[in-house]
């Protein structure tokens, strides 16, 4: 569609009054109540407050003995562990995936694609977290993420790997790499476009992810950003400028991400959406 | 945080939890009403004195100080005020060199979970606050807390309140303050300007409500976005059901009564079912810390919820604590109306942990009338101990006082929850559907017993 | 080089070796629990001790009315939000790829909620439905309109919930759609305009057709989000009120906070198979429909 003139115009124009009333009033609403005192946001309203108060940010910090702070450390760790590991052993498997056909292929496949689809099955892990003495620790939790996150990544790194020319491998043959050596030496440098998707895109996921923590990562010391957040609920429930502005506190990592990886994430997402 | 009003809030999920802490006055099986109203009548000052002055006043334990800190952990669920529980725990480091340090779980069904897979997983706190009653007998005492029995802090222990916390004969835990009720709460300055009287039976609870409604205010307060509140009606309803079937707690355990064919059990859902034209507009959307200030505002002004809301209004509202009574939930003719009672929560001892003793000192120190008193200094108690030789403060609630009929003479029962080791999960949202009208209260009373049956199946508890 | 070493140099470079670490984490955490679960779905289950039961478990989930409600729920809950995140994903696909000079704003300002926190989302949109103080209705009010109980209301809360569902998740599926359109080529467009054909005839004839493959990744990723949700739920609702938003996922939750660990799991197994049972055929039947263009 090429539209033209004022047609364009008038189309535009109602494309971001929409925008505006759909999206960006939500956003507004919450940044607007979480500056206000605590009965000016029980009205629920997009005036401006009657005086700015910053003071709440730094009274959602220190709750609860710092536990914003606490979950967010937490949070960052298990986010930036998780990829780490996804990383390493998705482009592994994508790699092998992509280049190998035979009847082993085909069932892993079946099991990568079932990986993206079936809902894990929560009591059994945490059964089976238990029996290793991982449940409630940080690499449990970690090890979870990364178990469910793999058939996406590996789903990336495959369609990926496509594009990567087999003379590559095929020089490092001659050349008498080791397979692993010839991987991380030769190959891997070159899925660094697929790779930053990966990071930026589970790591949104990780960071995000509410109900992985909530039955594998129970406990007060063990809090996640988004647990905190949800117990907040409870806590704060007659002070909405407090619980928003911990809203947007939390918001402000995928907020960053999105700023400067914009265009990769879109980039990345419809690759692995629309090749998958 | 500085917070007051953030700790304060209590916003339980599924179970009624019991908080504990906070209270003062109530004993509940008819039998220790005696008991209970000696120590009630005890000068008050005694123990307030006793907190005031020097500990070696107290007790010869005084000199069995550690001399390396040991730290204790003790769990218990974010939704209870610690202030109390803190004020006694200083005392304690001061006494004894025994650090507390708080383990803070959820509260509701999501803090039974974590604390039963703690106990499972072998990472049970050295004290934990639970609640008393089949809550606390779910948890298999016998298996993993500490016998109690024969501590001689036990022996300051009304005896109501040991069947709540034992297993074949043996106490597995103390009480961590004083009793409460379910009952409902009102703003007495609105039913004195409306010249109202507290109501003896439901038709008069209903009257009064079309009266208050007339007046253009909001005769009870609903709070279902926190949908635990929605079961008050029917689970302070039991004093009610027991005065009509005394054997209902035991046959409904034993399989042999059911909510839904015992009439006295049903009329409990029946009566949440006939308030929804009284309740607020929203009442779907109302939380609870709303509804106690709709209480407190008098724009509503009855509000059926245990008696710990006292001391939530006490934190938020100071000034108008006085202004808020209490009346049993009343039964369909007035010499049947009866109080319905809760326990203390339970303070228990991880059998594995590895500070027992100095973590029986702490209980010891804990549950003493002084441990009592200084408690009281933080958070006021709201119906009588069930320590022995503790006694209400001359400054109790305004509301707490009005309690005190009930327990004088004897109209009082402990709620289903201590008598019966089952509660269907299902329950606050079932009360939900009843009390919005979703639902008749007929076929929530049968949905009700149909969950009973699907826990008792899923405990394997025997007879089911 | 002959073709045996071909083979084994091939089976040297690519070796299996190194699906192992994934393999060894993704078997112990995701495999292994979902055969167990078949098993414990079956028991009595307190994470010590397990007691075997046989279909009991299955037998309550199907018969009772606050556990099998979930069934219907999710099947509503999963259609509404994947059938409107493809129409409006399409929509603004299509709107996004023509010659609107804002599109680069347009995109970003429709796609930034999916990276937001869900419960994030949960807690603002439930204070923005609340039926008397929320934003919504008071812009209805000025409307003259008298707004519903969003999430009060039990034949609506289902739906209030899916939309923001949408809201949350439709850049996603607009991205998608973006992708899937540029990439087909700009001369059957052109071919088109030769015959004189009009925008519905582009849409109908080019676009639709041609934007099948990113239509089915839409379709499936939507729809069996939609049958796992939970989060947006239990932020928003917690199930209610009463049942009338339960997911068969939020039951899961709920019989795992009763410490009915077998009934949870056998909830999971339900879930399970209708995933398996659906999403499989959908993906079947989709990439058939995809060839056959």
């Amino acid at each position: 569609m090429k539209l033209k003139g004022t047609k364009r115009i008038i189309f535009e124009v109602i494309a971001v009054i929409l925008s505006i009333v759909i999206f960006w009033v939500p956003f507004f609403f919450v940044i607007i109540n979480s500056l206000k005192n605590k009965t000016d946001a029980a009205l629920l309203d997009l005036s401006w407050p009657t005086a700015i108060q910053w003071s709440n940010y730094r009274e959602v910090l220190i709750a609860q003995d710092h536990m914003v702070v606490r979950s967010f450390i937490n949070s960052t760790l298990i986010t930036l562990l998780s990829i780490a590991v996804l990383i390493v052993v998705s482009a592994m498997t994508g790699y092998v995936l992509q280049r190998r056909t035979d009847r082993w292929s085909g069932i892993i496949q079946f099991l990568v694609m079932a990986g993206l689809m079936i809902p894990p099955a929560v009591v059994p892990t945490i059964w089976v977290l238990d029996s290793i003495h991982l449940f409630k620790t940080m690499t449990g939790i970690v090890l979870v993420e990364v178990a469910l996150g793999i058939s996406f990544a590996v789903l990336l790194y495959r369609s990926f790997m496509a594009t990567i020319p087999r003379e590559i491998d095929e020089a490092a043959i001659v050349d008498g790499c080791g397979s692993m050596r010839m991987f991380f030496q030769m190959v891997f440098p070159l899925l660094m476009p697929v790779t930053s998707t990966v990071v930026v895109l589970s790591s949104v996921g990780i960071y995000n992810d509410f109900v992985n923590p909530l039955y594998f990562f129970p406990g007060a010391k063990n809090a996640t950003i988004q647990l905190t957040l949800y117990n907040f609920t409870s806590m704060f429930n007659t002070s909405w400028n407090l619980l928003f502005a911990d809203i947007i506190l939390i918001s402000l990592p995928p907020l960053v991400l999105f700023i400067f990886f914009n265009k990769k994430i879109v980039a990345g997402m419809t690759a692995g959406a629309v090749k998958g | 945080m500085a917070q007051t009003k953030k700790k304060t809030i209590l916003a339980l999920t599924g179970a009624v939890l019991l908080t504990s802490a906070l209270t003062a006055c109530g004993s509940n099986n008819n039998g220790n009403n005696t008991a209970a109203n000696a120590n009630a009548n005890k000068s008050p000052e005694a123990s307030q004195n006793a907190a005031a002055e020097s500990p070696a006043a107290s007790n010869d334990t005084a000199s069995e100080r550690y001399e390396k800190t040991v730290t204790l952990k003790l769990m218990i669920d974010n939704q209870t005020s610690t202030e109390g529980i803190k004020a006694v725990a200083d005392e304690i480091e001061k006494r004894y060199n025994i650090k507390t340090e708080f383990d803070l779980r959820p509260g509701g069904d999501e803090g039974d979970n974590l604390v039963k897979t703690r106990l499972a997983t072998g990472e049970m706190s050295d004290l934990s606050f639970y609640n008393s009653g089949s809550l606390f007998k779910a948890l298999k005492p016998e298996k993993y807390f500490v016998d109690l029995t024969n501590e001689p802090f036990m022996q300051n222990v009304m005896d109501s309140f040991l069947p709540t916390v034992s297993v074949d004969g043996k106490a597995y835990a103390a009480p961590s303050g004083a009793s409460q009720a379910g009952a409902w709460l009102y703003n007495k300055k609105v039913y004195a300007e409306l010249g109202l009287s507290v109501p003896k039976t439901w038709d008069e609870l209903k009257a009064n409500s079309e009266k208050i409604k007339a007046a253009g205010k909001t005769a009870v307060i609903g709070s279902y976005k926190d949908s635990w509140t929605s079961q008050l009606i029917v689970l302070a309803d039991y004093a009610n059901v027991q005065a009509d079937a005394p054997a209902f707690a035991d046959d409904f355990t034993n399989n042999k009564a059911k909510f839904a064919d015992t009439p006295a059990a049903l009329r409990s859902f029946q009566k949440l079912s006939e308030m929804k034209d009284f309740m607020n507009k929203d009442y779907l959307a109302t939380t609870y810390d709303q509804a106690l200030k709709m209480l407190v505002d008098g724009t509503g002004v009855q509000y059926p919820m245990l008696t710990f809301a006292l001391s939530n209004i006490f934190a938020t509202y100071p000034d108008k604590i006085s202004d808020i009574g209490v009346f049993a939930q009343p039964a369909d003719s007035a010499d049947k109306t009866a109080l319905t009672v809760w326990m203390p929560a339970a303070i228990s001892i991880y059998k594995d942990g590895k500070n027992i003793e100095a973590a029986k000192k702490w209980i010891n120190f804990f549950a003493s009338p002084e441990g009592m008193a200084i408690q009281a200094t933080k958070a006021k108690p709201e119906g009588p101990y069930v320590i022995k030789g503790a006694t209400l403060p001359d400054d109790a609630y305004e509301g707490v006082k009005e309690m005190m009929p009930y327990f004088d003479n004897g109209n009082n029962a402990p709620a289903l929850e201590f008598l019966s080791p089952l509660k269907g999960p299902n329950l606050p949202q079932l009360t939900v559907e009843v009390g919005a009208g979703m639902k008749s209260a007929e076929d929530n009373a049968k949905a009700y017993d149909k969950d009973v049956e699907k826990q008792a199946k899923q405990l394997g508890i025997q007879g089911w | 080089m002959q073709k045996a070493s071909i083979t084994k140099t091939y089976k040297r470079l690519y070796t299996y070796k190194f699906l192992l670490p994934a393999g060894i984490i993704y078997f112990v955490l995701f495999l292994l629990p979902t055969i167990m679960s078949f098993f414990f779905s079956m028991t009595r289950w307190d994470l010590v001790d397990w007691e075997y039961i046989g279909f009991d478990n299955y037998k309550t989930f199907f018969s009772e009315s606050s556990l099998n409600i979930g069934f219907r729920n999710t099947i509503i809950y999963a259609v509404v939000t994947c059938g409107l995140k493809v129409v409006f994903g399409l929509l603004l696909g299509v709107a996004l790829t023509s010659g609107l000079r804002i599109k680069g704003y347009l995109r970003s300002v429709v796609f930034f909620p999916t990276l937001l926190s869900t419960i994030a989302v949960g807690i603002a949109f439930s204070s923005m439905m609340h039926p008397t103080q929320g934003l919504i209705n008071k812009a209805l009010a000025v409307a003259g309109i008298a707004g519903p109980d969003w999430l009060g209301n039990q034949n609506i809360a289902l739906l209030s919930v899916a939309l923001v569902d949408v809201w949350k998740g439709v850049g996603m599926a607009t991205v998608i759609f973006i992708a899937g359109i540029m990439s087909i080529p700009e001369e059957y467009y052109e071919a088109l305009q030769i015959d004189g054909g009009n925008a519905w005839d582009r849409f109908r004839h080019i676009t639709n057709p041609l934007v099948a493959p990113a239509m089915n990744s839409v379709i499936i990723l939507a729809f069996i989000g939609g049958l796992r949700s939970f989060d947006l739920v239990w932020a928003m609702t917690k199930g209610g009120p009463g049942f009338s938003t339960d997911l068969i996922a939020s039951i899961i939750y709920k019989q795992y906070q009763g410490g009915f660990y077998g009934l949870s799991t056998a909830g999971n197994v339900i879930l399970f198979i209708g995933v398996s049972l659906l999403a499989f055929p959908l993906l079947k039947l989709l990439s058939k429909r995809e060839v056959d263009l």
